[in-house]
């Protein structure tokens, strides 16, 4: 498949605007001032887009909502702040194509008719963060921004906002509070942001990946980007691979490709040839699958359906040194250490299920320890703010469910039994 | 007090938003940078500055993890640990640390050239290990690939 999103990113000045232009840069732009926003989401809806930051959301539903308040003036926020664990797809693009996320928002903009724009970014991308910079420099000189877009009246002003260490951010009524400048908790919906989000106003808060693929869908049209991936989930999606395969990285490939061939066939197989014991197919607070379940289409559809989740598309394969229990333990001290602290399922729930995988792992685990795990994983789930208690009792879960015999041997031989 | 050229930096930043209290974290990076830490003088240079109670900016500074409570070293060691680091050996880069330098997660060096702090996911999963030093990215650590960085960044 021809490479929409992350073209060019090997040229060493893919980020200068000269360079995008080249190939056909902010065209896309050019082509959506002479469109009336309404028609914009209309080719976003033929386009069928779903976000890219998990959720899979239809974006022309979203973008409706927000159309449809009366209150201006309205706000896109673009959510860079990847922190999934075993995420990098969206660096790639702020890196190397940030005009394309630019005139991906200055579309958007239009389309919502939003006159003002933010990427949250996360403080561990500072690198970006000078990238982007300067990139929205490039873009206001050259019209793409501002208050008169390429001379149509158009206005999208665009800036950076820079996160600070946490992955809560990533939830987007979080972001907006921490936007606002407050701590990032999670703010309780209804309202949603599309009617009360940022500073009080209509916001839409989209993905980087998802806003990246609005210059496809206005350049090639909606209709034509639906034939690229599945019928319910179309259009490219960048996968990241991590952990024991030969050749890790990002793949830009249809939605729906298979884990398997994703794995085996892009990726090279597993490293050094070894067996292949576990994969986290969507990011860490994905549910984990074993080797026998890889043969599902990676999409927000079908994912679902073998068990697991799409997530951010970020694929940690596991080969069979790897302890069960100690990942499973390394992603509670994640939650752990990324809950919010708002409520209580989540803040104590995270620290329990932590607190006892440890003893597990360091051999002090005790009979009615997975039961325990398994009814304070119960107590959480559903019953939290936001997902991240979801996914941090159904990481729990799920690990033992596939992995059941292996948290046993570590509690009766009072010892990792993996790796001794 | 910021100096003169912050202020001016920050009146940048709080021009680009409506509201004032959004500059807060822009403003307490900048004060990081400035004071070298949150110490009381740097939370009362951003409290002054933005008209925000003292007590504000430090609950919000304390939330969020990339802002520093104490003093640190000239150079900020942040190595990522997380599943995809991890089971590509990023532990055994953090007793590295600890036994070549003395340095262990949240500490400082005792010539005050280091500090480490442990991360959680960096978005280098695909180059694992990985860490940050400073503002620069480093990927596929090994204990001599470190050595050879470290000795960089006097």
């Amino acid at each position: 498949m021809e490479s929409l999103l992350l073209k060019n990113i090997d040229n060493p000045a893919s980020a200068e605007i000269g360079e995008y232009r080249k190939t056909g840069g902010y065209q896309s732009l050019a082509k959506a001032v002479e469109m009336e926003p309404k028609q914009i989401v209309d080719e976003v809806k033929k386009a069928g887009l779903r976000g890219r930051g998990g959720a899979g959301f239809p974006v022309a539903m979203k973008w409706t909502f927000a159309s449809a308040d009366p209150k201006f003036p309205k706000y896109l926020l673009c959510n860079a702040d990847e922190g999934e664990p075993g995420t990098f797809k969206d660096r790639p693009i702020l890196e190397k194509n940030p005009h394309l996320l630019i005139e991906g928002m200055a579309i958007s903009g239009h389309a919502l008719k939003a006159e003002y724009g933010y990427i949250y970014l996360r403080g561990e991308y500072p690198a970006a963060k000078h990238i982007l910079e300067k990139a929205i420099q490039q873009a206001y000189e050259e019209n793409m921004l501002g208050s008169n877009i390429l001379g149509k009246g158009i206005k999208f002003h665009l800036a950076v906002h820079q996160g600070a260490g946490a992955y809560i951010c990533g939830e987007e009524t979080a972001l907006i509070e921490s936007l606002e400048g407050d701590k990032g908790q999670p703010r309780i919906k209804p309202p949603f942001p599309v009617n009360v989000g940022v500073f009080s106003r209509p916001t839409v808060v989209n993905n980087v990946e998802t806003l990246s693929n609005l210059p496809c869908i206005i350049g090639m049209g909606g209709e034509a980007y639906s034939k690229i991936g599945t019928p319910d989930c179309p259009g490219p999606k960048i996968f990241c691979i991590s952990g024991h395969v030969e050749k890790p990285g990002v793949y830009e490939l249809p939605m729906g490709t298979k884990l398997r061939d994703i794995i085996y066939t892009h990726c090279g197989g597993i490293k050094g040839g070894k067996k292949l014991k576990a994969v986290i197919p969507g990011g860490i607070s994905t549910p984990v699958l074993p080797p026998d379940k890889i043969d599902c289409p990676m999409d927000f559809v079908n994912m679902p359906k073998h068990g697991s989740m799409l997530g951010s598309g970020a694929v940690i394969v596991m080969d069979d040194s790897v302890c069960m229990v100690r990942v499973c333990h390394r992603a509670l001290r994640f939650f752990e250490h990324e809950s919010c602290g708002k409520c209580t399922p989540c803040r104590e729930g995270t620290g329990w299920l932590r607190a006892i995988l440890g003893r597990i792992e360091e051999g002090e685990g005790m009979e009615g320890d997975i039961d325990m795990l398994l009814a304070v994983a119960a107590n959480m789930l559903g019953k939290t703010f936001c997902p991240l208690g979801d996914g941090a009792a159904s990481v729990v879960q799920n690990f033992i469910r596939y992995f059941r015999p292996e948290f046993e041997e570590h509690i009766k031989a009072r010892k990792c039994t993996v790796n001794g | 007090m910021f100096t003169s050229a912050s202020i001016k930096e920050l009146e940048k930043i709080r021009a680009k938003y409506p509201t004032s209290r959004a500059a807060l974290l822009p403003a307490i990076y900048i004060a990081q940078r400035e004071f070298g830490w949150l110490s009381p003088e740097a939370y009362e240079a951003v409290a002054d500055i933005l008209e925000v109670p003292k007590a504000t900016v430090r609950g919000v500074a304390t939330f969020y993890a990339m802002y520093k409570q104490r003093p640190i070293g000239r150079h900020l060691i942040q190595l990522c640990t997380n599943v995809s680091c991890m089971i590509l050996g990023a532990e055994k880069l953090v007793d590295f640390l600890k036994n070549s330098y003395g340095i262990v997660p949240g500490g400082v060096s005792s010539d005050g050239r280091y500090s480490l702090v442990i991360m959680e996911c960096i978005g280098a999963c695909g180059t694992a290990p990985a860490m940050l030093v400073n503002d620069d990215f480093y990927e596929d650590l090994t204990e001599k690939y470190i050595a050879e960085i470290l000795d960089k960044y006097k």
